[in-house]
């Protein structure tokens, strides 16, 4: 196991180092001059030497990916060209948000999917199955700023439960931070507890008509031991997958659920760098996205050899 | 009083209105006995047992009359955890599919553990105590290390004394065994029979032992009942339905029995040579991009003669390379070296592109007749895509089509219906009619008969030898059966851990065998002293 690990960790970095040259090469192979694109429409020809020089842009190309990498190395991203901050504390500061509440969703997808899943796949054809079902396909087809916006009116603005809109970090008031995080992980939630508890069924039902279900069952064993020892491990691996993959996504693509609830998140940064034409954080939030791709994959590959003692690598 | 007592029961389709799958079945079992319960897929005889066992399907089948009296209590008549409490305690069962029966994710000492969990409450040192004592008495080596075993760490033989300890350890008054070893190979099946005997006997389990080997039945069983179609057909202690069977089924399922006795080769009728392997070598595995396998040697210096016409058979049990010489042959995996000449011509060296005019002279019909169709096309797109791939105009494919539809005996109707509307001997008739297709000169059967009833299966055969007498095509039959190889074959090779051990006439190899080896394949073929087709012993 520790040398699979290690392998894999190994054959991340040629990944992510692809990942690197197409950062690179995004700015340097853009028509026209990256100094210009940067500097915008107004620039002076001395602003555009300064950038030229700032970037190295006078340099061979090799010799600026070489430079340019090494500055990764050592953790400097740049700066934000709008606010002149180092791209690497304004990403920072922006990835906690994010993952406390991908973090948050995910724990309550799972904790609602999979019973759900489990007893639509033992009870399958009965009123309980066509309930989930159904669920599962408003959760997949009611557009997520709907469902926050429904959510909102609901319990911030008639029942005024809980706040409207914000954030806290939860180290610095746990209870305001799961006030403010509840709608948006429940708004995010609908679509992945759709698809982890769709899975979750399909995966167990092609598992319940296994022959050695039946040996439990004809062992004597209580419905629910055969359901959840025998029956549910080996209907795991595709389910962890989804939840895998969900995770990533969750990461990188909550652009609509963070503007609705206004947290101060990646999605955001994203598209307000994208409009700024803010290349450093676009360069590092590509990056980064890519690196949290592949530490989840990797995540979900060990769990597969750790719920399956077939799979070995 | 009897162990089990079945009387009268009835199963329906559990819809309204549904079909009887069982109708007004009786048995009874002594402590003690074997019983056999003998017929074809589709007779009723898993049925039985399941709804003893109370494991019908959910929603699909239904007792609908009868009772099922275990030690005089009407098992029919408990509520869900009563009879649960019963199962594993009372009364066992094994299956076919040692494979798939036991859970892959969990270790087997668990497995077995969990048994005592469910039903005892012993301490985790006397249960621990229990299982590796049941573990010893059903022949398993190195017992600590087996309890610790994943399931896919064992051989089949060894899941399926995995399997039979976990049906065994709280001494239930019962044993079920469903085909129990069927998947097995011989030489493995005759250790599993014994097995069960020797605990048989130990314990005085009454055992009901359902299987379709009529060869397995005259090793093992004190009574035999017969079943077609739901019903019992008859009864009778062994001897008496061996010798003397007394309905127009039991003969006709003891006729079907393809003897031991191996018929004389055919003359030869034509000189070229259809097939020739020679010192073909296939190593698997080896090292791979950042992994290193295991190397396996499956084929070893392999070399054989098929001429046009004849029938050439290669037995062996599992892992003995007989199927890998088989792949090979199609090429559907690449020789390591060696050569394969397929009517003179060199194929083993070829790449796909210069293998391309060949591929039409072999042609494969597949083990498993339910998996070898694809279920999205109709029989006619199946049979028609060989030939339209080699540029046949579509309607007179399509004519061909019709044509060995009718040869391999399927009605014309066939044509425009899907796999799943035929039944197993039908699909296995479609793949042959598909193989036809592409007028091959070598036909490689893997397998090919040995998913089909004895009954379905004597058919398919005779089939192969109309077609082969007219078409004067050459079949390379790989098989683990022996009886079915000794009515086949005209040669047969003998393969062992990739080695051909024994290869000649069949009348020679099977009739007076030289090598060890094929002495002992023959000798532990279940049924070998019984002559069944003609209902008395072998003659000496």
């Amino acid at each position: 196991m520790p040398v699979y690990f290690l392998r894999r960790v190994l054959a991340a970095i040629p990944v992510m180092l692809v990942v690197a040259v197409f950062v690179f090469l995004l700015l340097r192979l853009t028509p026209g001059d990256p100094a210009a694109i940067i500097a915008g429409d107004m620039a002076t020809p001395d602003q555009l030497d300064r950038i030229r020089t700032t970037l190295g842009l006078n340099d061979p190309l090799h010799v600026q990916f070489v430079h340019w990498i090494g500055q990764l190395m050592r953790g400097d991203f740049g700066t934000s060209l709008i606010s002149n901050q180092p791209v690497i504390h304004l990403v920072g500061d922006r990835m906690w948000p994010t993952i406390w509440i991908a973090l948050i969703t995910i724990t309550l997808s799972v904790a609602v999917a999979v019973p759900m899943g489990v007893m639509a796949a033992w009870r399958h054809g009965s009123w309980i199955d066509h309930l989930v079902m159904t669920f599962s396909v408003l959760g997949f087809s009611i557009p997520v700023f709907v469902i926050g916006y429904l959510l909102i009116m609901v319990f911030a603005i008639d029942l005024k439960l809980l706040p409207v809109q914000g954030y806290i970090a939860p180290t610095k008031d746990f209870a305001g931070f799961l006030q403010r995080a509840i709608l948006p992980a429940v708004t995010l939630s609908s679509i992945y507890i759709a698809l982890i508890a769709r899975m979750t069924r399909a995966s167990l039902l092609d598992v319940l008509g296994e022959d050695y279900v039946r040996t439990a069952r004809a062992k004597g064993l209580t419905e629910g031991r055969v359901l959840f020892r025998h029956a549910l491990r080996n209907a795991a691996v595709p389910v962890m997958t989804v939840i895998g993959t969900g995770f990533a996504l969750l990461i990188s693509g909550v652009v609509v659920t963070e503007s609705v609830f206004n947290i101060p998140g990646l999605g955001r940064l994203t598209v307000d760098s994208i409009f700024a034409r803010d290349y450093p954080v676009i360069q590092a939030l590509i990056l980064l996205t890519a690196g949290i791709y592949v530490f989840v994959n990797l995540l979900i590959d060990l769990s597969y050899s750790f719920l399956d003692p077939r799979i070995r690598y | 009083m009897p162990v089990l007592e079945i009387e009268d029961l009835r199963v329906a389709i559990d819809r309204k209105d549904g079909n009887e799958v069982l109708r007004g079945v009786s048995l009874t079992i002594e402590a003690g006995e074997t019983v056999c319960l003998v017929g074809e897929s589709g007779s009723g005889k898993s049925v039985s047992s399941l709804a003893t066992m109370g494991l019908l399907p959910k929603g699909a089948l239904k007792v609908t009359g009868g009772r099922i009296l275990l030690d005089g209590e009407n098992l029919l008549d408990l509520s869900a955890a009563q009879l649960r409490e019963c199962r594993a305690t009372r009364m066992s069962m094994i299956f076919q599919e040692p494979m798939t029966a036991l859970n892959p994710v969990l270790k087997v000492g668990d497995q077995i553990r969990e048994v005592l969990e469910a039903h005892t409450k012993m301490s985790n040192a006397e249960a621990h105590a229990k299982v590796l004592d049941i573990l010893d008495q059903v022949g398993l080596p190195d017992i600590e290390r087996m309890m610790r075993s994943y399931p896919h760490q064992l051989s089949g033989g060894q899941r399926q004394r995995i399997m039979i300890a976990m049906a065994l350890i709280l001494e239930p008054r019962l044993l079920i065994a469903d085909e129990p070893t069927t998947a097995l190979d011989v030489t493995t099946q005759k250790q599993i029979l014994k097995l069960i005997k020797d605990l048989q006997k130990q314990h005085g389990t009454a055992v009901l032992f359902i299987t379709h080997d009529m060869g397995v039945v005259a090793e093992i069983a004190d009574r035999v009942y017969v079943m077609n179609r739901g019903e019992m057909v008859e009864t009778g202690p062994l001897m008496q339905i061996l010798s003397a069977p007394a309905e127009a089924y039991t003969r006709q399922l003891l006729s079907a029995v393809p003897s031991l006795v191996p018929r004389q080769a055919r003359p030869v009728s034509r000189r070229n040579v259809a097939l020739e392997i020679t010192d073909l070598d296939k190593i698997y595995g080896g090292g791979g991009f950042l992994s290193k396998t295991r190397t396996t040697h499956a084929a070893k210096g392999v070399s054989l003669e098929l001429k046009a016409g004849r029938t050439l058979g290669i037995v062996g049990e599992s892992g003995s390379g007989k199927s890998t010489v088989a792949r090979c042959v199609m090429r559907l995996i690449d020789p390591t070296s060696g050569g394969i000449r397929v009517g003179g011509q060199q194929i083993s060296g070829l790449s796909r592109r210069g293998l391309h005019p060949y591929r039409k002279k072999l042609q494969m019909v597949f083990q498993d007749p339910y998996r070898s169709l694809n279920p999205r096309l109709t029989i006619e797109e199946s049979v028609i895509e060989g030939p339209v791939n080699y540029g046949m105009p579509q309607a007179q494919a399509r004519a061909k089509a019709a044509e060995l539809l009718e040869l391999v005996g399927l009605p014309a109707a066939a044509a425009r219906r899907y796999p799943h509307m035929f039944s197993g001997g039908q699909r296995q008739r479609i793949a042959i009619a598909r193989a036809l297709a592409m007028e091959p000169d070598l036909l490689v059967a893997d397998e090919a008969v040995s998913a089909l009833d004895v009954s379905v299966q004597a058919q398919v055969l005779h089939l192969l030898a109309e077609i082969q007498d007219r078409t004067h095509i050459a079949i390379l039959f790989i098989t683990h059966d022996l009886r079915v190889a000794a009515q086949i074959c005209d040669e047969v090779a003998v393969m062992r851990q990739g080695e051909v051990v024994e290869y000649g006439p069949t009348a020679g190899v099977l009739g007076a065998p030289k090598h060890d080896y094929t002495r002992a394949l023959l000798a532990a073929a279940p049924g070998r002293d019984w002559d069944f087709p003609n209902f008395r012993p072998v003659a000496a």
